[in-house]
C-alpha cells in the first residue's frame, strides 16, 4: 500500500511537471509577445499604436476575468483541434498555455514598464531601431523583475494544473480529487498537498536564486 | 553648423494646449560650445531634444551640418542620430551591461566589426580617463564616472555635434567642474560642436563661448557669454546676473568693514 501510494504520487508528479513545464514555455512565449506589444504600442511607446494597444488590453482583461475552470471548458474544443483530444495532460497544456498567457502578458508588461524612459530615449538618440531597443534595452534591463514575475506566473500555472486535474487533465490535482476527495483517501490527499507545496517552494526558490544571481553579477545587490 | 529656424512646439494636456517653444531661431557655429540657459520650465530641454527629434517639433526647420534634420524619415533620422551624440542629466547607462558594453552599444547598433569596436571603445575610455573600468557595471561607479561613460558612449561614433541635456545638474560642484573640463578638452581636441543646456550660470561661465537665454519658450537674447554678464537684456539674464551682483556687493561691504563671515 505504501508502494502504491508512492507510485501514484510519482506518476502524478511527472504529469504535473510535464504540464507545468510545457504550459510555462508556451504561455511565456505568448506572454512575452503580448507584454512587449503592450509596452511598445502605448501612446508614447517606441511603436505607438494606441488602438492596437487598447484592443489587446481589452482581450487580456476579458480572458483574465473568466474563472480558470470555465476557461478550460471553453478551450476544450481548441485543445481537441490542436492535439486531437480534450482529455489528459497534453490537452490540458493547450488550455493552460492560453489561460496563463494573458496573466504573463500583464506581468511582463509591468516589469518592462519599470525600465526608465531615459534609457530608451538614450538608445533612440544613438540611432537604435525599435527592435534593438526591445531586445538590447527593454528586456535585459528588466530581466531581474521579469524573472521574479515569471516565477509568480509559473506558480500560478502549477495551481491551474491542479484545477485542470478536476476535469481530467491528470497530475497531482486529479490525484487529490479522485483519490483524496472522491474515495476518502486522506493519506493520498495529504501526501499530494505536501508534494505540491514542496514543488511551489522549489519554483519560488529557483526563481529568487536566478534573479539574485543576475543582480549580483551586475553588482546591484 | 546648426541652424534652427522658426521652430515651434506645443503640448496637448487634455483639452489645454501649452506652448513649449515658439518661433525659435538659433545659429550655432562649428566648434563652439554653445550654452542655452533658462529657468525650469522655460523650454530649454524641449529645445535641445528637438535638435535630434527626440521631441518632434510642430513647425520649423533644423539643419545640422548638411543635413536637414526636420526633413528626414525614420530610417534617415536613425542614421543622422549616430552623428549627434547626446548626454543626459541621469546618465541613462544600461545597468545590464558593463562599461565596455555601454560604450560599445552605438557601434554595435551601427553594425561595426568587433575588432574595430574594441579598439574604438578603448580609445574613448582612455580619453575620458576610465581605462581601468572596462569590465565594471555602472552601479559600481560614482556619478562623475557614470557621466564619463556617458560621454564616451556619446562620442564613440565620431559625432559632429554633442548635445548635453543638463549633464552636470545632478553632480556635485567639484565633479561638475571636472566634467566641464573634459567637455572643453574634447571640444578642443576633436573640434566638436557642443550644445549644452543648463540652469547654472557657473556652467555657462566656465565653458561656453556663446549663449542663448530662453524665457517662456522664446529666445530672449543671444550673444557672447561676456555680453550676458556685462549687458544683460532679458528679464531672465538680469535675474541670473543679479544673484552674482548681490553677493559681490555683500562681499565688498563685509570686506569694507574688515570682518570675516
Amino acid at each position: 500500500m505504501r508502494d502504491d501510494l508512492l507510485d501514484l504520487l510519482w506518476e502524478g508528479l511527472k504529469e504535473t511537471l510535464y504540464m507545468v513545464a510545457w504550459s510555462s514555455v508556451f504561455a511565456l512565449l505568448i506572454g512575452i509577445a503580448l507584454g512587449v506589444t503592450l509596452v511598445v504600442t502605448e501612446r508614447n511607446g517606441i511603436l505607438a499604436a494606441p488602438t492596437l494597444n487598447k484592443i489587446i488590453g481589452t482581450l487580456i482583461n476579458g480572458v483574465r476575468s473568466l474563472p480558470f475552470i470555465i476557461l478550460i471548458v471553453l478551450l476544450l474544443p481548441v485543445a481537441r483541434f490542436v492535439v486531437g483530444t480534450s482529455l489528459g495532460p497534453t490537452a490540458a497544456i493547450v488550455s493552460l498555455s492560453i489561460g496563463a498567457a494573458p496573466f504573463l502578458g500583464r506581468i511582463i508588461e509591468n516589469s518592462l514598464k519599470e525600465v526608465s524612459s531615459g534609457k530608451i530615449e538614450a538608445a533612440k538618440a544613438m540611432g537604435a531601431t525599435p527592435w534593438t531597443i526591445i531586445f538590447r534595452v527593454l528586456i535585459p534591463e528588466a530581466l531581474p523583475a521579469l524573472v521574479r514575475g515569471i516565477t509568480i506566473a509559473v506558480i500560478a500555472i502549477t495551481e491551474f494544473t491542479a484545477v485542470a486535474g478536476a476535469i481530467g487533465a491528470g497530475g497531482l490535482g486529479s490525484l487529490a480529487i479522485r483519490f483524496g476527495y472522491q474515495r476518502f483517501r486522506v493519506d493520498i490527499l495529504i501526501a499530494t498537498v505536501i508534494v505540491i507545496i514542496a514543488l511551489v517552494q522549489l519554483i519560488q526558490f529557483s526563481g529568487d536564486g536566478v534573479a539574485r544571481s543576475i543582480l549580483r553579477r551586475r553588482r546591484q545587490l | 553648423m546648426i541652424e534652427v529656424s522658426n521652430l515651434s512646439k506645443t503640448y496637448k494636456t487634455g483639452k489645454e494646449t501649452v506652448t513649449a517653444l515658439s518661433n525659435i531661431n538659433l545659429s550655432i557655429r562649428k566648434g563652439d560650445i554653445f550654452g542655452i540657459i533658462g529657468f525650469s520650465g522655460a523650454g530649454k530641454s524641449t529645445l535641445i531634444r528637438c535638435l535630434n527629434r527626440l521631441e518632434e517639433p510642430d513647425t520649423g526647420r533644423i539643419v545640422i551640418g548638411d543635413t536637414v534634420i526636420t526633413d528626414l524619415d525614420d530610417k534617415e533620422l536613425r542614421l543622422a542620430r549616430r552623428k549627434i551624440g547626446m548626454i543626459f542629466q541621469h546618465f541613462n547607462l544600461l545597468d545590464s551591461q558593463t562599461v565596455f558594453q555601454n560604450v560599445a552599444f552605438p557601434l554595435s547598433v551601427a553594425g561595426h566589426p568587433k575588432p574595430y569596436i574594441r579598439e574604438k571603445v578603448r580609445a574613448l575610455l582612455a580619453l575620458v580617463g576610465l581605462e581601468d573600468k572596462e569590465n565594471v557595471y555602472p552601479s559600481m561607479l560614482s556619478g562623475g564616472q557614470k557621466q564619463r561613460v556617458g560621454i564616451a558612449r556619446a562620442l564613440v561614433n565620431d559625432p559632429d555635434v554633442l548635445l548635453s541635456d543638463e549633464a552636470t545638474s545632478s553632480l556635485d560642484p567639484q565633479t561638475t567642474y571636472s566634467i566641464l573640463e573634459l567637455l572643453q578638452d574634447i571640444n578642443a581636441k576633436l573640434n566638436l560642436t557642443i550644445v549644452l543646456i543648463t540652469h547654472e550660470l557657473d556652467v555657462l561661465q566656465h565653458v561656453c563661448d556663446r549663449m542663448a537665454v530662453i524665457e517662456y519658450g522664446s529666445i530672449a537674447e543671444t550673444g557672447t557669454v561676456d555680453k550676458l554678464f556685462l549687458q544683460p537684456e532679458s528679464h531672465t539674464a538680469r535675474r541670473f546676473v543679479s544673484i552674482i551682483d548681490y553677493y559681490r556687493d555683500k562681499r565688498s561691504i563685509i570686506e569694507g568693514f574688515g570682518a570675516g563671515i
